[in-house]
């Protein structure tokens, strides 16, 4: 269970976390939505200590991820960045099987390359991919390929930002339906940004909506269109009106 | 603020910041060392840094040097006739390459494409979140990244300095017996038996700590790179700036250090 109390994380003046309060428990997958430069990627961050938050306090299974041992910490966790962040230098079946072959869990190249090929597989690609470079890829292939990578290890927890952002509609419900399927299939936790209503009615158990700094409504996803909350109901139905400013 | 003071401030605001990069590249640096020598190892990223740094600059390292030989043979023979020492040109010609022109020039050039192409990699790296994705794949950057590039710079670049002091001399030597009309023999002979230990170590020391100074200031600037591609931009430009400076400012500091007596 991952457990943020009264978070708080600013850039000089701006307040981008400004108390926020939200339990993931485990093997729900948690959407979190909000327009953009709401603060959901530092979130992600914080929760990662890829930043440090100015206060409160961020726990996992009931220990202080500050406090915890950073290699076990992180073996837990796979993440699908925005932009798929795949290593520019190494081939596809490297960037997917990096983390088995270095650090704690590395195993021999033939049998990490197997792996690889296998997670490939599953996310729809074919191993003819294995040896191609990110740069020769679309930006949907790399996607997958990002997806590939984040559960190469087979992490409790999963992490996607922003997963179908710079992608067709039909490729973004491909990608959305993967997601659904290795987090049931593998029973991991996942907490995912966007502000892709397609991806939110697709991959969610829970949603939490952020806004100025707080979380302002959560709840299952099946309570999401009849929350009564004015801030999701403008998000949902992508109104100008409403209590979020829209700049015009 | 009073029109008198207000200067003051700007000067003290300034002194600051520049006290505080300074201590920040000096901390960096010291991390540096401590990744290169504490486990995990990443060969393979080392192997890699050689050859980049090392093996593909070895081109415009040779070019620089022989041009920069040859040029100089000709100025000291040139020079050398106001008072009737043209002859020193070999002797002149091997400590100049060896005892400066060859470190300088070779740092130059490796600031200017080694540092520039580590501070724009690891910006874009930085840029496009790779960097965030190493730490989530349980490695740390600076091990990773920074650790191979500036050991392989420090190992590396003496070598390149080495070479480019050969060759810098050869310039000379072509142009001297060529153009100038050396014998072969004492020209080599006289180049040989002038030059001095202390002369090819002074060299190599340089070129360890020039390639310290490259790599260091390419992953620094690298690292603490804005955003977009502006961001990537400034993070080059300054890194190469910043390493020529430094490695004109340590060849100072160490030719004081070899040979004011």
């Amino acid at each position: 269970m991952i457990e943020l109390t009264n978070v708080h994380k600013a850039f000089g003046p701006k307040r981008v976390l400004d108390g926020v309060n939200l339990t993931i428990n485990r093997g729900e997958s948690m959407v979190i939505i909000g327009g953009s430069g709401t603060g959901k990627s530092v979130l992600l961050k914080c929760i990662l200590g890829l930043m440090t938050q100015d206060s409160g306090s961020i726990t996992l299974d009931g220990e202080d991820t500050a406090k915890a041992e950073r290699d076990a910490f992180l073996a837990r966790f796979g993440m699908l960045f925005q932009g798929a962040a795949l290593f520019d230098s190494l081939p596809v079946w490297q960037n997917v099987a990096f983390r088995l072959l270095r650090g704690s869990l590395a195993k021999p190249k033939d049998e990490a390359r197997d792996i690889a090929i296998e997670k490939l597989r599953r996310v729809g690609l074919t191993p003819d991919v294995a040896d191609l470079f990110p740069a020769e890829l679309s930006g949907g292939m790399q996607k997958r390929v990002g997806l590939a990578r984040a559960i190469a290890a087979e992490p409790e927890i999963i992490f996607f930002d922003e997963p179908t952002t710079g992608l067709d509609p039909i490729m973004s419900g491909v990608i959305n339906d993967l997601i659904r399927e290795i987090v049931v299939e593998m029973g991991a936790t996942a907490m995912t940004i966007t502000h892709d209503m397609s991806s939110v009615r697709v991959i969610s158990d829970h949603v939490a909506m952020l806004h100025a700094g707080k979380i302002q409504w959560t709840g299952p996803v099946s309570d999401m269109d009849n929350s009564g909350d004015p801030y999701v109901t403008q998000f949902i139905s992508g109104s100008a009106e409403g209590p979020i400013e829209a700049v015009r | 603020m009073t029109a008198l003071t207000k200067p003051l401030a700007t000067i003290g605001r300034v002194t600051l910041g520049f006290l505080a990069l300074v201590g920040r590249v000096a901390i960096f640096a010291g991390q540096s060392i401590g990744h290169i020598v504490r486990p995990p190892f990443y060969p393979r990223e080392f192997l890699n840094a050689i050859l980049n740094i090392g093996y593909f600059s070895l081109p415009v390292v040779g070019l620089t040097a022989i041009f920069t030989g040859a040029a100089l043979a000709l100025q000291i023979y040139s020079g050398g006739q106001r008072f009737s020492a043209e002859a020193v040109v070999p002797q002149i010609v091997a400590i100049g390459m060896v005892r400066e022109l060859g470190p300088v020039l070779v740092g130059l050039m490796i600031a200017a494409r080694v540092t520039s192409s580590i501070a724009a990699e690891i910006a874009t790296m930085k840029v496009t979140e790779q960097i965030d994705a190493l730490v989530t794949l349980s490695t740390h950057p600076m091990k990773y990244l920074t650790a191979p590039r500036v050991l392989a710079a420090t190992l590396v670049v003496p070598v390149l300095v080495g070479i480019g002091d050969i060759i810098g001399i050869m310039g000379g030597f072509i142009v001297g017996t060529q153009q100038l009309g050396f014998a072969t023999g004492p020209y080599l002979n006289n180049t040989w038996s002038f030059l001095e230990t202390p002369d090819i170590v002074s060299s190599l020391i340089k070129g360890a700590a020039f390639g310290f100074i490259a790599a260091v200031m390419g992953c620094y600037h690298g690292m603490r790179s804005g955003r977009g591609a502006q961001g990537v931009g400034r993070a080059t430009k300054t890194s190469v700036e910043a390493a020529a400076v430094l490695i004109l400012a340590a060849n100072f500091l160490l030719t004081s250090f070899f040979f004011a007596t």
